[in-house]
């Protein structure tokens, strides 16, 4: 379902990021589908450097920069200090990788959650910690490399299913998104805002420094992620009633796998077996599709 | 109004007449009651307040950071391990510059399991930029929950009122309740300039260089000494409102207009044992004053040199140690002291740690160990069963 994007920008130039960096595009987006009155907290990740140091800020909402495993607390406090206020209509927003998210800060997020606490928190995801020099992560898929998970013993363990994860959570909304598909991310943004309760988005974002990737090519991935079933479009209602968002091409994984520097060791048998688990992974989606 | 309260809920009280707005708190013994009861005043709707039951202490900080940068007068309690395990938080607390509220009730660290008084859980959160203010009984955690509200909005800083588990915590005793007018002439709603903002969009707590960095920590460390100066100034307020006040280190002299051979440094609860035992050691004819020291952070280092300064032996009665060092109180005192010309032999003792009991007669042997031939070592211990 086509709509149009805002043509509103909340960010201004000069921000510190990497030429073609997957998380700049995701936040650019995340700020169209906000409405005016929005206030951000973000824990540590890229986005405590991107936003630019003190005196400066690339941001035209109020942010509040926090220690990493907060991203669920520090909202909720920010949430009830407006309610206490009578301040109803300012959205509070979490904005956090996926380190912050599937690893150190799942906890603040799960309790978070489990409070059902009116807030949207969203996960920039590329896929391992960048802040800190591309260190594996929850989110890090099967047989990648990172710092920490060299060529010569890759991620074993598959991805973390952080859509899954808050599902079960029974949250109001939950959905993936990606970087392009701008429409349907901010489709999903407005959304989200416009529901009571938590609200999770797990945002695609590709990082070309980490992937090993030339800048030019972050969104191009991110498509091709879709499109491979690798990183389908769907969203999740009070955590049962799934929908598919898009139909994808179903590329074999290697048109993915191969443009990308840290997976340039895997074996034909290895890209067979990420092959299986994405195929399952998808089957598995329809099938929660076919129910909802 | 006179009522008798449990340390705990004398604390909820004095919460409640702050007209706090945002709670957040994760139980540990002997915290609990504090809480419990704050759960009550809000669910019953006598407290206009928002509470967020966290699911760690962690969080529970994250989340009064996070309510205090939205601009509302914020509360959490603690203890222990759960204070240790907010650590981080408190630096982020403290460099924000938000004026949050805690009471933190004084109990061993692990293993092994200790849910006793013991002060080595607030007192290794000392370089953390927040105050820390000690209590003696119910009525001081009472009044000191108001007065470190109006301290922390003053000079922008945290404050933890910090009190003995049990001892303080699980006690009855009658207390004087404040009415509430009174206490919103005294401390009128928190405004704060610099808040999240969508009208005014800012950015907190972000990237700060080299450049900025040194400049930030100079301003926290001129709110501590400013927050000398503020603590006397509110105490003094809330005695001539209140008729009470309790100084930042104040002298119990044994009699009055004299000075005696020694003077007992204490803290917390055990200052009233000391109050006892320094009667009954007058009765034999020993001469002790003893020296309540209520202010640990910021370290008010002048006042405990004209205080100590003009006793020939001074003995501090730690609860609490730093391992390979001793008692925190005795050093730091010591380091005070270093300064003067002529300065008092200072006695450290440890004793009571995990909640053994410090009575009149363990106050009555450090005493006559400290006047004794015995040489200051650097650490004394006291009741040691070996
Ligand atoms: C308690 C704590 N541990 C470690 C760090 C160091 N650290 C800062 S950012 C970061 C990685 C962030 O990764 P992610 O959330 O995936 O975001 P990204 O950097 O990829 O944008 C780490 C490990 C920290 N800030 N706090
Ligand atoms: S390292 Fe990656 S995520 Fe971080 S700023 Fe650069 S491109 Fe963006």
């Amino acid at each position: 379902m086509p709509i149009e994007l805002p043509v509103h920008e909340r960010m201004y130039s000069g921000h510190l990021a990497c030429p073609g960096c997957g998380a700049a595009i995701a936040m650019r987006f995340l700020l169209k589908g906000l409405g005016e009155k929005a206030i951000l907290s973000i824990p540590a990740c890229c986005w405590s450097i991107i936003g630019g140091p003190f005196p400066y800020t690339a941001l035209q909402v109020p942010v509040l920069h926090t220690a990493f495993e907060t991203g669920g607390a520090v909202a909720s406090g920010i949430r009830a200090a407006l309610d206490a206020r009578g301040d109803t209509e300012t959205q509070v927003v979490t904005w956090a990788g996926d380190g912050g998210t599937f690893d150190i800060g799942l906890q603040s997020l799960s309790g978070a959650a489990d409070r059902n606490e009116n807030i949207l928190y969203v996960c920039y995801d590329n896929e391992a910690y960048m802040n800190t020099g591309v260190q594996s992560s929850g989110a890090t898929p099967t047989g990648a490399w990172t710092t920490t998970t060299p060529t010569g013993s890759p991620k074993p363990t598959r991805k973390k299913d952080i859509m899954q994860i808050m599902a079960a959570h029974r949250i109001p909304y939950a959905a993936t998104a990606s970087i392009a598909y701008p429409e349907d991310m901010v489709r999903k943004v407005q959304k989200a805002v416009s529901l009571p309760g938590t609200k999770f988005l797990h945002v695609y974002a590709p990082c070309p420094t980490g992937w090993k990737v030339p800048s030019e090519i972050s969104v191009k991935l991110a498509r091709l992620a879709v499109q491979t079933r690798i990183f389908p479009l769907y969203e999740v209602e009070d955590g049962v009633r799934y929908t598919i968002n898009l139909e994808p091409v179903g590329y074999l994984v290697d048109e993915y796998y191969r443009l990308q520097g840290r997976f340039k060791h895997l074996t034909r048998e290895a890209l067979d077996r990420i092959q299986a688990q994405v195929d399952e992974n998808w089957e598995r989606l329809k099938a929660l599709a076919r129910i909802g | 109004m006179r009522r008798v309260l449990e340390g705990s809920h004398a604390v909820s009280h004095a919460v409640e007449l702050a007209r706090v707005k945002v709670i957040s708190a994760y139980p540990i013994t002997p915290q609990t009651h504090i809480v419990e009861r704050l759960a009550e005043l809000v669910a019953d709707g006598v407290l206009d307040a928002r509470f967020i039951r966290v699911e760690s202490e962690h969080s529970a900080m994250a989340a009064v950071i996070g309510a205090a940068s939205a601009g509302a007068r914020s509360f959490t309690a603690s203890s222990s391990h759960g204070l240790a395990l907010m650590h981080e938080m408190l630096h982020w607390a403290a460099g924000a510059r938000l004026p949050v509220v805690m009471a933190e009730v004084n109990r061993a660290m692990g293993p092994g399991w200790n849910i006793w008084a013991d002060q080595t859980d607030s007192l290794s959160q000392r370089d953390t930029g927040w105050m820390q203010l000690y209590c003696e009984d119910v009525q001081e955690v009472l009044d000191t929950i108001l007065m470190a509200y109006k301290l922390a909005e003053r000079v922008s800083l945290p404050a933890m009122v910090v009190m003995d588990a049990f001892f303080l915590s699980h006690t009855y005793e009658p207390v004087e309740v404040p009415e509430q007018d009174e206490v919103d002439a005294f401390l009128p709603a928190w405004e704060p300039t610099e808040i999240l903002d969508p009208a005014d969009p800012h950015a907190f707590n972000q990237l700060a260089s080299p450049e900025y960095y040194m400049e930030f920590r100079y301003k926290i460390q001129q709110a501590m000494e400013e927050a000398l100066r503020a603590h006397d100034e509110i105490d003094a307020e809330f005695g001539r409102r209140f008729g009470r006040s309790y100084g930042a280190v104040r002298r119990i002299p044994c009699r009055e207009g004299e000075l005696a051979p020694l003077a007992l440094v204490t803290t917390g609860s055990v200052t009233g044992t000391a109050r006892v035992a320094q009667a009954a050691l007058r009765e034999k004819g020993t001469d002790v004053d003893v020296v309540k020291l209520k202010l640990f952070r910021p370290f008010p280092h002048e006042e405990v040199r004209e205080v100590l300064g003009p006793y020939e032996r001074v003995a501090v009665l730690d609860r609490n140690i730093s391992f390979g060092a001793g008692g925190i109180f005795a050093s730091e005192i010591r380091a005070a002291l270093a300064g003067l010309d002529r300065r008092p032999r200072v006695y450290p003792f440890v004793a009571g740690l995990g909640g053994r009991d410090i009575t009149p007669q363990t106050i009555e042997s450090v005493v006559t160990r400290a006047l004794g031939d015995e040489p200051p070592s650097d650490i004394l211990w006291e009741g040691l069963k070996l």
